[in-house]
């Protein structure tokens, strides 16, 4: 059973499918049909809703896509759709003043994510409009008069009293495990266990390869899970850390990690997704392992009672396949902080700049002290079967000096790292040439604008 | 002029509505009791023959009910709009990948999903023919390749001063409409059926559906209230949706719902053609063309489906805004086996004109001239005013259009700045281009162009509104509610505007070729002002009548048994267009606009962005000015889209790998340009006495956007100066760019 709160009302759900989705319970259980499906897996943000959660005395909210969301990960939240607005919120009569629909079916999706920078959830503070919208896709309009509505509504925390408390009063029904040793537990005793944390890829092997999961677990409310610490010389996330609440934190351990967690997904993604899945589940393009790899990063791995450290690099074995044993589960990963004399660069390469996944990303962490390059890491996404390290251009920089020269040596020398693959994303001989190009780039910006992203 | 007549920005009928999650789609509409779910099996394989088909486990899956093939169709087995070649369900052949082979119909769409991948599907595979080179090499074609020519082209070319040939790839387009394809289907009683669905063209789908089943057309209902969008997709590619929900309520008596699956609806349905074109130019040394010759090629796909009429179409438009004293247009129509190529806001028309304006670039680089000068000297103008299809252009607006434009955005100063910028910058280069457009309107199939009207008074004075046309978002049922209000005299919120029904309205065309408003806006102020003659001429004879309310005039005309209910009908006319010699006056009227767009790139990765965009665009006398710069606006992003992020990829048995929108990128908020300003021309008014003055406004604007591709190819050829133009392809991808930027600088100086 699961329990939880849409529009004050406590809402309880016997016999839930654990794989069934909160989208389709809105629109074929509740008959709440403003809640759309555009695709089904996360892309197009027309299933847009709001989860509320306790924070202290407030509630935290975020929007996230309702057709990728499994109903017991709603267990002990409160739930806003597009009809909890009444169509009487100043984001809807923005809309409606500067004529910010046409066909109407995307709209409902615009709309919660719009109320949500509104009220202040997750992953809007500060962020320009455009980025709030970057995960729900219009075909209509153009987007001018979506993001004029919602330049033109003030941001202002709600009045959640009523929510806080009864969120209080709201007593989990599901059995998620409480904390990392029940999950610890459980994952020994039941190894096939399909770990879910955010859903935003284990969601597409339900709704779109309709699979079976078997039994499951979700890791997503595991406090001990959720843990940011930034210390010093290094920042360590917990596994179920989502990308909205890292991102802060990436940025202050270096600006293009933040801009790269604005280019993954769309804020429903990375208010659901996970650092920890992105990693687990170790997807060839998944974005943030380059960029880790190249600092450095390691994983804290547990099973059971006992913890064991392995470096990011290392975690990826090939295609599909890590070191991780049956019951053992990624538990924390730790960033170490680039030090003050380190060049640190990570670069995306997309057909879209937002909500798309990269055919290149490269990631270079060089040391440069009097002139030469005495360390050099650097890894890319995209370019071979898992996220991988470039040993012979570290080589071609490691010891020389920071010159033009040896940074063309060292981008010839990324052919020798790679065969890419071509793809839909890109051909290989695309893949290699940009690859060399962004070291050349880094070269090129110490004395020019690069980037077309910039001004 | 009362509140909520013509010309006023109205907001959109349903706007209150789409903000509250209350405006329902097909999929939002209560499901009645014993509704079915379906689901199509696809053909994985492309070009095959079907050995044979094991539905045992299918049939056996948890909820199914029933389960279908070919044989199981009592009457025809086709969804095709003009030659019945296109199947629901394949028969003996397989034409190409994602083809539906077999129907499941479950107790929920999960289990219909589910069930409808247990399939066992012996094939035979045959060779396929994917590309256009494919199938031009095998001579595979849809129809007989077309020839619309005025004037010796080969001798113009022979006499031309200078003289040069290139070509150009351009990439299809996925309409991406927000809501996928769906219908429903409720039986009725004595053989009748009522059909819902997402769909341009109610009455062609009670025609498939009466055909399917062998019924009458009468037995077949058609409604459509709304589309969450279409683009052209939903013109002939909504039939085999709502089609199998017929074939199913008939079979099983219960009403049956389809609502296609993201990915199976991009595998299975049309998208915009992809076209090859070649040109051959002659021109004097003001870049003047004298003579030229366009061979285009289209990926049509597997079946004719409306091929004929979007290439006709891209050849109407090859010439854009310019005069060819001599023309020689070749299209050939190839058939290919993929998915069949449909209707998309253009219907061709961008095509062809991308090619003329790649024509222009050319012409400027060879020449060391300023593109829109050489634009410019080749617009249309006096005694240079005959298209390549024999039609006098009478309404010729570019000219001034384009002068005002380049003002008001201050061309020159902006192509100094850019030429400054370049000068100074190394990795990141800009680009600027001015390009017009020039739309034809109307139907180029004559007897398309034809609509008609339901209007009802009642006695309270409310007013209910029907007409052929559907509604995508484009605003077509406001527009057309102002006119009637207008009629009136009333409050536009008077007008109670209706699902489009082949029951109220019959024998409707296609709601397309951006001609809604004009067809339906005609039909309806004909309907209505049957009604007003008739209250004016009772009201004329009563004492004190000035005083009444109209509620009062509706009221009393009741009583004294005055007929409150009329249809209309509008034919456009002046129309005519002999297709065997390509000559004729297709179009009505042409509706134009300008855009300036500039552009950066950076040339070590191919990454760009669109900076800045001016846009001027005639609408005639707008019938709702925020109807129609969304329209604008919109069509310009999607324009920008096909040419730029959106990108369909194909592998060599056909098969669509960028199927769901995880690998098929349309733009996002942050792909709009950061500066956009759209004007509509403060100036234009219709010279045709269409619906007050007004001018079609739905696919004209896509091709604005083609100033997005010549400013990016502009940005490429500024990072080798002197070494001509780029070979840039569309969608000009961060790959195809970077591609572009190592070829011209790997060429020889000069």
């Amino acid at each position: 059973m699961i329990r939880f709160l849409l529009d004050g009302d406590v809402i309880e759900v016997e016999d839930v499918d654990p794989t069934g989705t909160v989208l389709d319970y809105l629109r074929y259980a509740l008959r709440r049909t403003g809640t759309k499906e555009g695709c089904a897996e996360g892309d197009c943000g027309a299933c847009t809703v709001l989860l509320g959660e306790l924070a202290g005395d407030a509630v935290a909210w975020r929007a996230v896509n309702a057709c990728i969301l499994f109903l017991p990960m709603l267990d002990s939240k409160a739930l806003r759709t597009v009809e909890s607005l009444r169509g009487t919120h100043p984001v809807q009569r923005e809309m409606v003043e500067r004529h910010g629909s046409q066909c109407g079916f995307c709209t409902p999706g615009f709309v919660m994510s719009l109320y949500g920078r509104s009220i202040g959830a997750a992953g809007t503070v500060g962020a320009p409009v455009g980025d709030v919208i970057a995960g729900n896709l219009c075909r209509c309009t153009g987007y001018g008069p979506i993001l004029a509505a919602g330049e033109a509504v003030p941001v202002a925390a709600e009045d959640d009293e009523a929510t806080v408390e009864a969120l209080r009063a709201l007593r989990p029904a599901y059995g998620h495990p409480a904390t990392a040793e029940e999950l610890a537990d459980l994952l020994l005793a039941n190894p096939d266990t399909r770990i879910v944390a955010g859903a935003t890829d284990v969601g597409l092997w339900v709704t779109k390869q309709h699979r079976d999961l078997g039994q499951t677990v979700f890791i997503g409310d595991i406090a001990d899970l959720r843990q940011i610490e930034e210390e010093d010389d290094a920042l360590t996330l917990g596994a179920a850390v989502r990308y909205s609440e890292a991102r802060e934190a990436l940025a202050r351990l270096h600006p293009d990690l933040g801009e790269l967690v604005r280019r993954i997904g769309g804020v429903q993604v990375r208010n659901a997704g996970t650092i920890g899945g992105n990693i687990a589940n170790a997807s060839p393009i998944g974005d943030m392992p380059p960029a880790l790899i190249a600092l450095g990063a390691e994983l804290t791995l547990r099973r059971g009672p006992e913890r064991r450290t392995v470096a990011l690099k290392d975690f990826f074995l090939s295609y599909g396949k890590q070191d991780r044993a049956p019951g053992e589960f990624v538990e924390s990963i730790r960033i170490p902080r680039p030090p003050g004399d380190m060049l640190y660069r990570v670069v995306k390469l997309s057909k879209r700049f937002d909500s798309d996944i990269s055919g290149v990303c490269g990631a270079f962490a060089l040391r440069i002290e009097d002139g030469s390059v005495t360390e050099a890491r650097i890894a890319f996404g995209g370019m071979a079967g898992i996220p991988a390290r470039a040993p012979a251009c570290e080589a071609a920089l490691a010891g020389q000096a920071w010159s033009e020269a040896t940074v063309e040596a060292a981008a010839q020398a990324l052919a020798e790292d790679y065969q890419p693959l071509d793809d839909l994303r890109g051909s290989a001989a695309y893949r290699r040439r940009a690859a060399a190009n962004l070291l050349r780039r880094i070269w090129a910006e110490q004395h020019e604008p690069v980037s077309v992203l910039d001004g | 002029m009362a509140e909520g007549a013509v010309h006023q920005p109205l907001p959109h009928d349903s706007a209150d509505l789409h903000v509250a999650g209350a405006a329902a789609y097909v999929d939002d509409l209560p499901e009645p009791p014993g509704v079915l779910h379906l689901a199509f099996g696809h053909a994985e394989e492309g070009h095959a023959d079907l050995v044979s088909l094991d539905l045992e486990a299918v049939r056996a899956a948890p909820g199914v009910v029933a389960v279908y093939t070919a044989a199981d169709i009592p009457g025809e087995n086709n969804v095709g709009p003009v030659v019945h070649d296109d199947r629901l369900l394949a028969d003996g052949e397989i034409l190409y990948p994602g083809q539906p082979l077999f129907l499941v119909a479950a107790t929920s769409t999960r289990a219909a999903r589910r069930a409808a991948r247990l399939g066992k599907v012996a094939v035979e595979p045959r060779p396929a023919l994917v590309t256009i080179a494919d199938a031009k090499a095998a001579g595979s074609e849809i129809e007989a390749t077309q020839v619309m020519a005025r004037g010796d082209a080969d001798a113009g070319l022979a006499a031309a001063p200078h003289r040069l040939t290139g070509h150009l790839e351009m990439g299809g387009q996925e309409h991406f409409y927000l809501e996928g394809q769906a219908a429903l289907a409720i039986p009725g009683e004595q053989g009748q059926l009522h059909v819902i669905s997402s769909t341009q063209h109610p009455s062609e789908i009670q025609h498939l559906v009466a055909r399917m089943l062998g019924r009458s057309h009468a037995q077949i209902a058609v409604e459509v209230r709304r589309m969450g969008g279409a683009f052209g997709g939903k013109e002939t590619q909504a039939a085999a949706f709502a089609v199998a929900c017929a074939l199913v309520a008939a079979k099983t008596g219960r009403p049956a719902k389809f609502r296609a699956d993201r990915d199976d609806d991009m595998n299975s349905t049309g998208k915009r053609h992809d076209f090859t074109a070649e040109y051959d130019v002659g021109f004097d040394r003001d870049g003047r063309i004298e003579a030229i010759r366009i061979t285009l090629a289209s990926r049509c796909g597997a079946t004719v489906d409306l091929s004929p009429a979007i290439n006709d179409r891209a050849m109407f438009h090859a010439d854009n805004c310019y005069y060819f004293p001599a023309v020689e247009i070749v299209s050939q129509r190839l058939k290919t086996h993929t998915v069949s190529n449909t209707a998309f806001r253009g219907f061709g028309g961008p095509q062809g004109m991308m090619a003329i304006e790649r024509v222009m670039d050319v012409i400027a680089a060879h020449l060391g001239l300023d593109p829109l000068e050489v634009r410019r000297a080749n617009l249309y103008g006096h005694g240079r005013d005959v298209t390549p299809y024999h039609m006098k252009v009478e309404d010729n607006v570019a000219p001034e259009l384009i002068a005002e434009l380049a003002e008001r955005a201050g061309y020159e100063a902006r192509r100094a700045e850019v030429d400054a910028f370049n000068a100074s910058h190394k990795v990141l280069k800009k680009g600027l281009a001015l390009t017009p457009v020039k739309f034809g309107i109307s139907f180029t199939t004559t007897h398309l162009n034809q609509a008609g009207a339901l209007v009802l008074v009642y006695a309270d004075g409310s007013i209910h509104l029907n007409h052929g046309g559907t509604e995508m978002g484009q605003g077509l049922m406001i527009k057309v509610a102002q006119v009637v209000a207008d009629v009136f005299g009333v409050p536009v919120d008077t007008v109670k505007v209706s699902a489009t029904r082949t029951d109220k309205v019959p024998n409707t065309s296609a709601t397309a070729a951006s001609s809604g408003s004009d067809l339906n806006g005609m039909a309806a102020k004909n309907a209505a002002e049957i009604i007003k003659e008739r209250l004016d001429t009772f009201a004329a004879g009563q004492k004190g009548s000035e005083e009444w309310s109209f509620a009062e005039l509706c009221r009393r005309a009741h009583l004294a048994r005055i007929p409150l209910l009329a249809t209309g009908f509008y034919a456009t006319p002046d129309i005519h267009y002999d297709r065997a010699a390509h000559s004729g006056r297709p179009f009505l009227y042409f509706a134009y606009g300008a855009a300036l767009s500039e552009v950066v790139i950076d040339t070590l990765t191919g990454e760009h962005r669109v900076v800045a965009v001016d846009i001027l665009h005639d609408v005639g006398r707008s019938l709702n000015p925020a109807i129609d710069l969304g329209q604008i606006e919109g069509g310009f992003i999607q324009g920008m889209g096909w040419l730029t992020t959106e990108e369909l990829v194909y592998d060599d048995r056909g098969r669509l790998l960028t199927h769901a929108p995880s690998t098929y990128k349309i733009p996002t908020a942050n792909d709009r340009p950061a500066r956009m300003e759209i004007a509509i021309w403060e100036r234009g008014e219709n010279v045709e006495a269409t619906i007050h003055r007004s001018k079609a406004v739905g696919e004209p604007p896509l091709m604005l956007a083609i100033s997005v591709f010549s400013a990016l190819t502009q940005a490429v050829a500024a990072t080798a100066p002197g070494k001509g133009l780029p070979r840039l392809d569309a969608p000009a991808t961060p790959e195809r760019l970077l591609a572009a930027i190592d070829e011209l600088r790997s060429r020889n100086d000069g």
